[in-house]
């Protein structure tokens, strides 16, 4: 009895009771179920794959890493296959997709735009160019990865930049600001590609497609304090960014600079977009599907869609993944993958809820 | 309350105020007035600072709002648009809470009260039958409505109402016009345009009358409105009336009629009834 009145008076502090009919107890019940069908499919997609192990193998090497047990009493095939390499694959996925579809919600709700994704601002042609530049002159950008990042940030800088006129960054200025931004780098991927060798073509158009092919543990390390920490960040501003997509001078209004917020958000937004992308190649869909299909449980309430999207990010790219690396002998690039499954379901959207989503 | 001190503002060579300067009490309801783009909105908008004026100032509870941060002046000015609408199916409920926003602090900051008291708007309102419906799908005369209700849940010494019953039925418009008659008796100053001359007669305790060319009048709508001012602005359309007592600004031509009719002169013309 004492627990449950605690945590009520835990959920009035943060702004999460049921008072009047905001039915706020059945979307963090929504919340819960989504957060157990993460584990629900992190714990499966760790059994999977081609490598036929049992799934009490399987467990064991998971719960002795995760317990401190003891290691060396694993099978070294095990402890490689499990432990080194689907392990922080899974990770990398939840940790990118939750990225993205975080970030998707972000910009949707500065744009007030719901066919926004996170890549609005030229982040990923950015980050191409910079892979790019990467792949074909690997002594002067020794690191691909840091390469991408940098070029990814510059191309929303220069973008934002662009955009602000007096003091002011209105919405539609910066879209085609970014626009414009995003095919001068298309043109200097396309000139790279244009130049580089076969072998060298090869690696960029692989790289675009986006895949998670050597994710290491070290790549969980890179992003996962970037993406914890961004989204703590931007599921705190949730309440700001509901107001802040109401509109300029709403904001204003109601007491929000747009213009420090609008900075702020799109600067996290990016961030984590280009820690995404530069880890793992250009990967569409999930930033721009996952807050529609949380806005289509939740409601459109940012403290609820950043989280839900966070976590249904998550589960889909984790889905795609291991459909990706388990339905042939080959691997298939998961962006492929995301864009197959996800088409279809913005079809459904867009026949069904179009009028209640898209206004 | 208000004090504003002769605004000037321009759009591209093209000038819209040039030295407005007017000032409110506090507790009044006053109206401002006057024809379509003489810079009613642009007037809302320079004391609100969502426009920077180019010259003059504007001063709220003696503060000038050029020095004041957009959250200190949500906390004593609020604002209801004429019209707005966004692309997300906010619930009425939320979007009543949402003018809650200046008061909050923490992580979030709802707190229960911000909730009742959002609630309480919509009471006011009569719009409680609404709270669980989209904001964006409903009827421009609704989304008002529930404008007005965030105006009054943020809850603020003065506020401002750019035409807050233009879209809105006749029942409403009074209703409309009542609450703010009872939101000013609590101590609160509002500042409200509109474009029916009767509603500002008969409502506001002060009119302003602005043209391009400044501030045409400024004092109680019996001094103010009359046959004088609304030629001026009006281009000779309508007079003012008196029936059984109230003030009543008609239409020339309904009253040239009635004249007409009354003497005889169409009666026995078939195209025209003479009811």
């Amino acid at each position: 009895m004492t627990e449950t009145t605690r945590l009520k008076r835990l959920l009035e502090r943060m702004g999460y009771d049921d008072v009047g009919g905001f039915s706020e107890y059945k979307k963090i019940l929504i919340l819960l179920v989504i957060a157990a069908l993460m584990f629900i499919s992190a714990l499966t997609a760790v059994v999977m794959g081609k490598y036929g192990f049992t799934v009490l193998d399987v467990y064991q090497t998971v719960f002795t890493h995760v317990t401190f047990g003891d290691v060396s009493a694993i099978e070294k095939l095990n402890n490689t296959i499990i432990w080194d390499i689907r392990a922080p694959r899974i990770l990398l996925t939840l940790f990118v997709g939750g990225a993205l579809a975080i970030a998707g919600a972000v910009f949707q709700g500065v744009f007030r735009n719901p066919l926004v994704e996170p890549y609005i601002l030229g982040v990923s042609s950015g980050a191409a160019f910079g892979a790019a530049l990467g792949i074909v002159f690997p002594a002067i950008f020794f690191s691909l990865q840091l390469s991408a990042f940098a070029f990814g940030s510059i191309a929303v800088a220069v973008a934002y930049l662009l955009a602000r006129v007096r003091g002011e960054t209105p919405v539609v200025t910066l879209i085609l600001a970014g626009v414009i931004v995003g095919s001068i780098f298309a043109a200097l991927v396309s000139l790279l590609k244009y130049l580089s060798t076969d072998a060298a073509l090869r690696e960029i158009v692989f790289w675009m497609m986006g895949g998670f092919y050597y994710a290491t543990w070290n790549d969980v390390r890179v992003i996962a304090p970037v993406v914890i920490i961004g989204f703590i960040v931007l599921w705190a501003l949730g309440w700001k960014l509901n107001i802040l997509s109401m509109g300029d001078d709403e904001a204003r209004t109601l007491g929000v600079n747009p213009e420090r917020y609008k900075f702020i958000v799109i600067s996290i937004a990016t961030a984590v977009t280009a820690f995404a992308v530069s880890l793992v190649g250009i990967i569409a869909w999930v930033g721009l599907m996952m807050p529609h299909a949380s806005r289509i449980l939740l409601g459109p309430d940012n403290r609820y869609v950043i989280p839900a999207s966070f976590m249904m990010g998550g589960i889909y790219l984790m889905i795609c993944d291991t459909m990706a690396r388990t339905l042939t002998n080959a691997e298939i690039p998961v962006g492929i993958i995301a864009s197959i499954l996800g088409a279809p379901y913005l079809c459904y959207l867009l026949r069904n809820k179009g009028r209640i989503i898209f206004g | 309350m208000l004090s504003v001190n002769d605004i000037h503002y321009t759009y591209q060579n093209f000038p819209v105020l040039s030295g407005v300067s007017f000032s409110v009490e506090q507790g009044e309801l006053c109206g401002l007035f006057g024809p379509n783009g003489c810079g009613k909105t642009t007037l809302f908008k320079c004391c609100l600072r969502f426009l920077a004026a180019h010259k003059g100032t504007v001063h709220i509870n003696g503060e000038d709002v050029s020095k004041k941060k957009v959250e200190e002046l949500a906390k004593i000015v609020s604002y209801v648009p004429q019209e707005h609408k966004p692309p997300f199916p906010y619930l009425v409920r939320e979007v009543v809470l949402m003018g809650r926003t200046p008061h909050l602090g923490g992580f979030f900051g709802v707190r229960r009260k911000d909730k009742e008291i959002a609630l309480d708007a919509l009471d006011r309102l009569e719009i409680s039958d609404l709270a669980d419906r989209p904001y964006n799908q409903l009827s421009g005369g609704q989304r008002q409505m529930v404008l007005i209700a965030r105006a009054i849940a943020q809850d603020t010494p003065i506020m401002f109402l750019d035409e807050p019953t233009s879209t809105l039925d006749f029942h409403n418009q009074m209703k409309i016009w009542e609450i703010m008659r009872s939101i000013t008796e609590e101590g609160k100053t509002i500042l409200a345009c509109s474009h029916d001359p009767n509603h500002v007669a008969w409502f506001c305790d002060r009119v302003i009358v602005i043209s391009n060319s400044g501030v045409v009048a400024n004092g109680h709508p019996r001094d103010v409105i009359n046959n004088e001012i609304l030629d001026l602005i009006y281009k000779d359309t309508c007079s003012v009336r008196s029936t059984d007592g109230v003030r009543m600004v008609m239409p020339r031509c309904i009253i040239e009629k009635k004249e007409q009719c009354s003497s005889g002169i169409l009666a026995e013309h078939p195209d025209h009834s003479c009811k």
